[in-house]
């Protein structure tokens, strides 16, 4: 009779989450949706029919068919083989972005909200101008002085969404900074990093999971706004933004060049939306049963 | 009241130096020499570093960014274009009004459908019409505005010829760019309005009001939504910022000659001085109205006034 307590008991903080998760249909199908597209851009040499670059100059403009799945683009290449390449550019700039973002504004939000004082009025006064200009207007001035490309697109999107982190990691970290065990952290001698990096930030990091999720969305929706107007990945990589740019003159007569790039931009936006609305809840102690 | 109206507006002009600071700094660093864009590849060495003593460009960063606004401040002269000559300003001031009318008008019609979705939403929570409203907000959220404008196109001006494709002068001309750009912003406030109506109408007071005997309709349309509606207002505002800068995908989309499409075209001409003022111009738009958003805020919420009495 005491197993199923006692099971309960063992369960780690992930398996917690986990199991929490699982009562949220929308969140598990987008968990599932997002390691399926992350297999698929790990995997895109080994499940794309053809190179992202290969033209079939006889087959321009076509309609889906056995031989071109999603048909072919107005170099005659295949849509479906690049749509599978460009999940690789778009999850990678998501990632990377978001790992930019929370490298940069993490550290800052931390030495911000643990030294206080004219350290944190300082850093938070950068932070309070930088999120007075747009996020997305924000992006495309650095994407425009930077210049296009893949790392600059990271960078761009990366240091414009650097401030939600800062204030985010700030906030739970005053939030623990009073805490006895941190104090007794101080008591034994730990050193300010040590205490930060040891003690605080693992403590403070359901915000930043969901804030980061929420974040990769944001960034692959961010990146491809980007492409679409000329200051993200240049051709012939098959950045999705940059594919519906593309296809966007031909939208009168081959809606399909438009049609599947938007799809899977959606499709990746809405899983990640699910899955990060599913781990709020879940991370949510007040919520907890 | 005046003391905060006083404070918050006085806190606008570090925020202002702020804002041309960054961009300033990033045009600074920006690859090129701005006297070759002006003077095209043909012009000789000589006349290159005359033009660059001329206007400033062989002065220290500092000296060059303290110019830059008291310019700025002083005659509202925040550069000329390389490729047309005119002033930035001009520029900007033509554009304007469009990338204004669009996105007021984008923010009209997320607040008049998101708010009442949102509020039917909350007080019928897990009804059809709830789960309904919440799924398309999560798709609204989920579109990617150009891809939307261009989904709507082909729908409405290529299949259908009801609406027409591009433009911006016309009222059947402004309806297309303007439901794109909104989408993601009525997902946004109905969410909001949902989740902030939801914890309002579970607080004691509101069962006070139910204990008395009060109306439903009242209970929820009075005592309910004035509560509710305070962390829509500040969401409504930041929403602003977020239609502005949306704003710049919608208006190449459609072909609308507004601030966007000045940036985007600048970008894709490197002419940095018109990119650097459209940039500086909706970022202080942005500080504006969301200084305007928190009065309101002030001026709805009494713990707020009380503060600074």
């Amino acid at each position: 009779m005491n197993t199923a307590i006692e099971q309960r008991k063992k369960r780690t903080p992930l398996m917690e989450v986990l199991f929490r998760l699982k009562k949220s249909p929308l969140a598990m199908a987008g968990l599932l949706v997002v390691i399926l597209l992350v297999v698929v851009a790990l995997f895109a040499n080994v499940l794309a029919p053809y190179s992202y670059s290969k033209q079939h100059l006889t087959h321009m403009f076509e309609g889906p068919s056995k031989n071109f799945l999603l048909g072919t683009d107005e170099f005659g290449r295949d849509i479906l083989s690049r749509l599978i390449y460009g999940a690789r550019i778009s999850l990678m700039v998501g990632f990377i972005a978001v790992s930019i973002a929370l490298l940069a504004g993490g550290v800052l939000g931390a030495i911000s909200g643990y030294y206080g004082g004219w350290i944190d009025n300082a850093i938070m006064r950068v932070m309070d101008v930088l999120l007075s200009i747009p996020q997305t207007l924000l992006a495309i001035a650095i994407a425009a002085s930077l210049g296009p490309g893949l790392f600059n697109l990271m960078i761009a999107v990366g240091v414009s969404s650097m401030p939600q982190y800062a204030r985010i990691v700030r906030s739970s970290v005053l939030s623990i900074r009073g805490m006895e065990f941190i104090e007794a952290a101080h008591a034994v001698g730990s050193s300010d990093m040590r205490i930060i990096f040891k003690h605080i930030l693992p403590n403070s990091m359901a915000p930043i999971i969901v804030q980061a999720t929420l974040g990769v969305a944001f960034a692959i929706l961010n990146a491809a706004g980007l492409s679409f107007i000329g200051l993200g990945i240049q051709p012939p990589y098959p950045e999705w933004g940059a594919m519906l740019s593309g296809g966007r003159q031909y939208i009168r007569d081959y809606p399909h060049l438009t049609l599947y790039p938007g799809l899977a931009i959606m499709i990746t936006i809405l899983a990640l939306n699910f899955l990060g609305d599913g781990l709020r809840d879940a991370l949510d102690p007040k919520l907890k049963r | 009241m005046l003391r905060y109206v006083v404070r918050r507006i006085l806190f606008l002009i570090p925020v202002f130096l702020g804002v041309t600071f960054c961009v300033f700094t990033l045009l600074y660093l920006t690859p090129g020499d701005p006297a070759r864009m002006v003077l095209g590849d043909l012009a000789t060495e000589k006349a290159v570093q005359e033009f660059r003593d001329k206007e400033g460009l062989n002065d220290p960063f500092l000296v060059q960014f303290g110019s830059y606004v008291y310019k700025a401040a002083t005659k509202g002269d925040i550069g000329r274009s390389y490729i047309t000559k005119r002033p930035v300003m001009e520029e900007i001031l033509t554009a304007f009004p469009y990338t204004i009318k669009l996105s007021a008008l984008s923010m009209l019609i997320s607040i008049l459908i998101g708010i009442p979705c949102g509020i039917l939403s909350a007080i019928r929570q897990y009804s059809i019409f709830d789960v309904v409203t919440m799924i398309f907000a999560m798709i609204g959220l989920s579109m990617p505005v150009f891809w939307l404008g261009l989904l709507l196109i082909l729908l409405f001006s290529v299949q259908l010829h009801w609406l027409p494709s591009s433009g911006f002068d016309t009222w059947q001309a402004m309806i297309l760019p303007s439901l794109a750009l909104s989408a993601q912003a009525i997902s946004i406030i109905t969410r909001m309005t949902r989740s902030s109506m939801l914890e309002v109408i579970r607080a004691d007071y509101i069962r006070t009001a139910r204990a008395k005997g009060q109306k439903e309709s009242v209970v929820i349309w009075v005592h309910a939504l004035y509560n509710a509606l305070i962390p829509v207002v500040t969401v409504c505002g930041l929403q602003f910022g977020v239609l502005l800068a949306g704003a710049i995908l919608t208006e190449s989309i459609f072909a609308i000659p507004g601030i966007g499409r000045l940036m985007v075209e600048s970008i894709k001409m490197r002419d940095y001085p018109v990119v650097q003022g459209g940039v500086l111009f909706v970022a202080i738009t942005f500080s504006l109205v969301n200084l305007f958003v928190d009065l309101v805020y002030a001026y709805l919420d009494p713990r707020i006034k009380a503060q600074y009495k």
